[in-house]
């Protein structure tokens, strides 16, 4: 029966089906099993499957992201769970996210966003249009260790600069990694600001992310 | 005969996409960042909720605003002779736009562009006949952010021509590029009159007006200088996937800059265009060769025309990071699709990689495909009546056609043909001429052709005056000085 759940569980994130997701996971805790079980038998094995499938060409951007909903809305149900319990998902790490100000694009930053959420990082989602000093409170305020800039614009680019200058200035460089992208944002550029990263897309940043992470 | 077109929408889904567009600018209407545009909105019958800065606007606004805009308008060179005709089926190009790196043909590399290679490229583009406009390429990398559109224009300005599809970064930075424009027409009321540089006018999807992109609008209006709307809907990501829904967003968003540019100056010149995109479910770019996005090309096209507005669009440029025949044939495929639509500016040529890179060599062929799109569209023409009968009954079953005065007569006029850098020789010949790649002839092509550009004829006076606004604005951002022009 449990692995019957578990089965479903994975299948569910699989099929782009998030509300049989949230519904499995309620039922497999109504069933008395331990949300750590839940992640590490249904929904990790479901996850890798989709992270699988869209490695060798078979899935799409729209599976991947439907699952990674799935996921999120699951984990909503068992991190209360597992605090009861005191036990913890170990996380790669949080990272605070946003367009920088005078730019309002939010379809790259969002998908950099969803992506890292489904790899487990704590993201803190600004959104667009972001006063630089917000980005400078949000990194006082949370123990965030990354910080990543998007910007599509030739102009908004100049932000990114901006803001590390900031960081800098409030003396706060040395407590998070910087990540850049967006369209017209290049390596060299990343380097000639003093960010500590650069990617290309949303998987790209995951990696990135995790490579930062582990040097920090 | 009638200009060749193709046609993907008929009356009946046009008035469809309208009527849908209209709905969504009436409901959720558009959230406009930008207080100038909510008070005119406001003022004209528009329900603005001024907090959220969201403009609802009625459709019987937006239809009293598209009757106002110029139904065509032209483009004069810097001779004040009108090339470009913006309006009905006449169709044109120029290079795609702000690019961030030249691909270096020599490494293969994708490096970052200075004065010296722009100012290059302005030179090339004077000399291909098949391109009509300039466009500001690239962003230059040796001078401040801050001023990279108007520097563009300042190096455009010293060594070009035709006229020119530009566009600023910023809301100060567009002011000190109309008054280099003003310099170089001779005046406000010149300029207006005879126009040589259109804005292009970025909507940010879906349905949103940045503040920037939003009082450039305005003030182009307000100053009678040509606009050029450039929705830009991700199907699939920031639009709706299907194809049909990425074309109404686009009208949405198309007719609410229309409505805004419109209420600031009444008949003030715009232009229907765009650079929409299929999404690319795998990689998650934007991809330009693309049947998918060429597709939402097309049908918007015939929407703006339906309204008898001038038209643009982003085609005929490539996603591949080389010239390998996948840039041949997205080059291709785009160019003709976008002529046989009958676009009024076309705009992409020379590039590579979602519109990222520049490539000298790519514009010299896309120039060639240009050539030949342009040919097609001519289609076949009646030059004599009857049209074959007297030429054949005359040398009956003899094959001499190539020693007749006919042929000498009509040959240039009838056949398109293309520079070397398209082989049509034997295979002893491409043999003798060292086995090269069409990317290595456009390679030698390029310096052939920079040797026959003919300096501007811009006044020494207005070429001091252009410097001195330049850099005035560059001395705001960190820059005593301006690179030096080369010849």
């Amino acid at each position: 029966m449990t692995n019957e759940l578990f089965t479903q569980l994975m299948n569910s994130l699989i099929d782009g089906d998030p509300e049989a997701t949230v519904a499995l996971t309620q039922e497999a805790l109504a069933a008395g099993i331990e949300p750590m079980a839940i992640i590490r038998e249904g929904l990790m094995p479901g996850m890798n499957a989709v992270g699988d499938k869209f490695s060798c060409g078979e899935y799409f951007l729209p599976d991947l992201i439907i699952a990674a909903d799935g996921m999120r809305s699951a984990m909503d149900l068992l991190e209360p769970e597992l605090r009861l319990r005191q036990q913890t998902v170990e996380s790669p790490g949080t990272v605070i996210l946003g367009t920088v100000a005078g730019d309002i694009h939010e379809i790259g930053k969002s998908l950099v966003g969803t992506m890292l959420s489904a790899n487990g990082f704590k993201v803190h989602d600004l959104g667009v249009n972001v006063p630089t000093n917000n980005f400078i409170q949000k990194v006082r305020e949370t123990d965030a260790t990354l910080i990543g800039l998007s910007a599509l614009l030739t102009t908004t680019m100049t932000v990114q600069r901006e803001i590390i200058q900031e960081l800098t200035e409030a003396g706060l460089r040395s407590k998070v990694k910087v990540m850049v992208g967006g369209a017209p944002v290049t390596r060299s550029w990343a380097e000639e600001i003093g960010a500590d990263g650069y990617a290309e897309d949303a998987l790209g940043a995951v990696q990135l992310a995790r490579k930062l992470s582990e040097a920090h | 005969m009638p200009q060749l077109k193709l046609s993907v929408v008929d009356e009946l889904l046009t008035n469809q996409i309208l009527d849908e567009a209209m709905q969504l600018l009436a409901d959720p209407g558009v959230r406009v960042h930008n207080q100038d545009a909510l008070d005119l909105l406001a003022q004209a019958g528009a329900s603005v909720d001024f907090k959220s800065k969201i403009a609802c606007i009625p459709e019987k606004l937006v239809r009293s605003s598209v009757s106002t805009a110029p139904k065509e308008f032209y483009l004069y060179d810097l001779k004040g002779k009108p090339t470009v005709r913006m309006g009905g089926d006449s169709v044109h190009f120029d290079p795609g736009s702000t690019a961030v790196y030249i691909l270096d043909s020599q490494t293969g590399e994708q490096r970052a562009p200075r004065t010296q290679d722009f100012v290059k490229f302005v030179k090339l583009v004077e000399t291909l006949p098949q391109i009509d406009a300039q466009s500001t390429a690239f962003v230059c990398r040796d001078v401040a952010e801050e001023i990279g559109d108007l520097y563009r224009l300042y190096i455009a300005l010293n060594y070009m021509r035709k006229p020119i599809i530009t566009g600023a970064f910023g809301i100060k930075t567009w002011w000190v590029m109309w008054e280099m424009l003003k310099a170089v027409a001779g005046g406000e009321k010149e300029l207006t009159a005879r126009p040589i540089a259109v804005f292009d006018i970025c909507p940010t999807p879906p349905l949103l007006w940045s503040d920037l992109t939003c009082q450039n609008l305005i003030d182009c209006a307000r100053k009678g200088v040509p606009a050029e709307l450039v929705s830009m809907p991700l199907a699939g990501a920031t639009s709706p996937v299907t194809l049909a829904a990425a074309v109404i967003q686009h009208a949405a968003e198309s007719l609410s800059g229309v409505t805004i540019g419109q209420l600031a100056n009444p008949g003030s010149p715009i232009v229907w265009g765009g650079a929409p995109a299929a999404f690319d479910m795998r990689a998650g770019t934007t991809p330009m060769g693309d049947v998918n996005t060429w597709l939402i090309d097309l049908a918007y096209i015939e929407v703006g025309k339906s309204l008898g507005l001038p038209t643009h669009t982003y085609m005929g440029s490539s996603d591949s990071k080389l010239l390998d025949i996948q840039a041949g044939l997205e080059s291709s495929g785009g160019t003709f699709l976008a002529a046989l639509s009958g676009a009024n500016m076309i705009s992409g040529a020379g590039m590579v990689d979602f519109l990222r890179g520049q490539s000298f060599e790519k514009l010299v062929i896309d120039a060639e495909i240009i050539g030949m799109a342009k040919r097609l569209l001519v289609g076949l023409e009646v030059r004599d009546q009857p049209i074959a009968v007297g030429l054949m009954r005359k040398s009956a079953h003899k094959a001499n056609f190539l020693s007749q005065p006919h042929t000498h007569k009509w040959f240039r006029k009838e056949l398109y043909i293309p520079s070397d850098v398209i082989d049509r020789g034997s295979l002893d010949a491409w043999h003798k001429k060292g086995d090269r790649s069409a990317e290595q002839r456009a390679h030698e092509r390029v310096d052939v052709l920079l040797k026959s550009y003919q300096p501007s004829m811009l006044s020494d006076e207005i070429r001091s005056e252009l410097r001195a606004i330049t850099l005035g604005a560059a001395q705001q951002f960190r820059m005593d000085d301006l690179p030096a022009l080369p010849e």
